[in-house]
């Protein structure tokens, strides 16, 4: 069975350590939040200005001036911050974020990742993409193994415009996780989705790695 | 010298010409300076580059500036949902310089703090790095990024003391602290302005330095564009 969208945002929330600051993208990656193990203290990150990013707010305390980078209403903590987008992302550029979760729609086997625009389609603009992948200390991508029309998303070079070269470290599927220990180092198949053979997982991936 | 205006209208009053830059405060449409925004639309002004964070939604924000055809180029690293926007891009009407936002905000400060450029690892191996000085640092590449002046910064505030040092309020603060330093000029616009005195020194966070004009913009209807709420569980 492979995982559904929250087993993969599970598994992303294993890689959390006590004591992290981390940015989560949108999408699958804002479900991490929710799987924080128990009694671990991990502060979440906004892009647009804030650390400590708390739960939805109760209907009664939306707050306009207070939305995380999806322009989504939030609330905030005892521990909370706010800052300028600056500041925000000198922390980002600065490498004093442990960990970024973020989605994409192709990973190279070089550790290349694109997620920002296609070709031909209305560009919408990288947002703070570039900014993450070039400063955080550990990148993780999370994404279907393979696209709606069953095209592998894990492939030898990325067709489409990159939002950064060389910078993922850990890749979470619906099917697999791959990992490599530093960017020279090619990605390793290191687990599999329960009942998903390896056999399954090279046969729906392009890229080369091993294991 | 008195920085409080009357109106926006009045806090823009010979600021505003054709072709300018203008840096614009906000993230969506949260801490935007929507009076200002108001107050050049319909001042007519035409031509404008816009260096924003974001375009605004149809009709709010900077959408109002796109609808009617005052900004020829949009200086952004997100442009969102904003049909307006699309129709006068893929016509080809509207000039865009898409930036990574950490780029965008630091080119801002820069700008303002007289650093013409600087070198940064966003981007590298991507569009963004083509026609760009690339340089290795202690064995990492990195690109040149220009500052960016423009001829007048518009920002959203939330109490402004009659000196012009303003406090902002939670992620409304975003990037107008950036643009605010960006601009030769730049007008505020406030929910509150108090006396002299009633805010605490060790807590300003834009000096009143780089605020020549303001307008007391209330009384804000804020718009939000994603409303996500959680339920309370029952006792």
């Amino acid at each position: 069975m492979p995982w559904d969208r929250n087993q993969m945002a599970a598994r992303a929330a294993q890689e959390l350590r006590d004591g992290y600051y981390v940015n989560l993208g949108i999408g699958i990656p804002t479900l991490v939040a929710n799987n924080i193990p128990a009694g671990m203290e991990v502060t979440l990150q906004s892009e647009n200005g804030m650390l400590g990013i708390g739960p939805f707010p109760y209907e009664d305390e939306v707050d306009p001036d207070l939305i995380n980078a999806g322009k989504q209403t939030i609330s905030e903590l005892p521990s909370s911050s706010y800052f300028g987008s600056e500041q925000s992302f000198a922390m980002i550029r600065g490498g004093h974020i442990d960990l970024t979760v973020l989605g994409a729609m192709e990973v190279s086997e070089k550790g290349d990742i694109a997620n920002w625009m296609i070709p031909g389609k209305m560009v919408k603009g990288m947002g703070g993409a570039m900014d993450l992948v070039a400063g955080v200390k550990k990148i993780i991508v999370v994404m279907e193994h393979n696209s709606k029309g069953g095209d592998p998303k894990f492939i030898p070079e990325c067709t489409l415009p990159l939002t950064g070269k060389n910078v993922v470290d850990m890749i979470i599927t619906d099917l697999a996780v791959f990992h490599r220990p530093d960017h020279a180092s090619p990605f390793r198949l290191i687990e599999l989705a329960p009942g998903v053979g390896a056999e399954d997982v090279r046969a729906k991936t392009t890229a080369h790695y091993e294991g | 010298m008195k920085k409080i205006y009357p109106d926006a209208g009045a806090a823009l009053d010979g600021l505003l010409a054709d072709g300018m830059t203008i840096c614009a405060g906000g993230f969506g449409l949260c801490g935007i300076p929507e009076r200002l925004i108001d107050a050049i639309r319909d001042s007519g002004v035409t031509g404008l580059t816009v260096v924003s964070n974001n375009a605004g939604i149809d009709n709010e924000g900077l959408g109002k500036l796109l609808r009617t055809r005052q900004i020829r180029k949009m200086i952004s690293s997100y442009v969102g949902e904003n049909k307006e926007f699309e129709r006068q891009y893929l016509a080809g009407e509207l000039e865009v310089e898409f930036c990574p936002q950490g780029t965008l905000a630091e080119r801002c400060r820069a700008g303002g703090a007289g650093i013409p450029g600087f070198y940064t690892k966003t981007g590298v191996g991507t569009q963004v790095a083509e026609g760009k000085e690339h340089k290795a640092f202690d064995g990492e590449t990195y690109i040149l990024e220009r500052g960016i002046r423009a001829d007048l910064s518009i920002v959203k505030g939330w109490k402004a003391d009659e000196s012009g040092n303003l406090v902002f309020r939670k992620t409304a603060r975003n990037f107008n602290q950036p643009m605010a330093t960006a601009g030769r000029i730049c007008v505020a616009e406030v929910e509150e302005i108090v006396p002299v005195g009633s805010l605490d020194p060790d807590c300003i966070h834009l000096p009143s330095i780089y605020v020549k004009r303001m307008v007391l913009g209330a009384p804000y209807d804020k718009k939000i564009e994603f409303r996500t709420t959680r339920q309370r569980e029952a006792a």
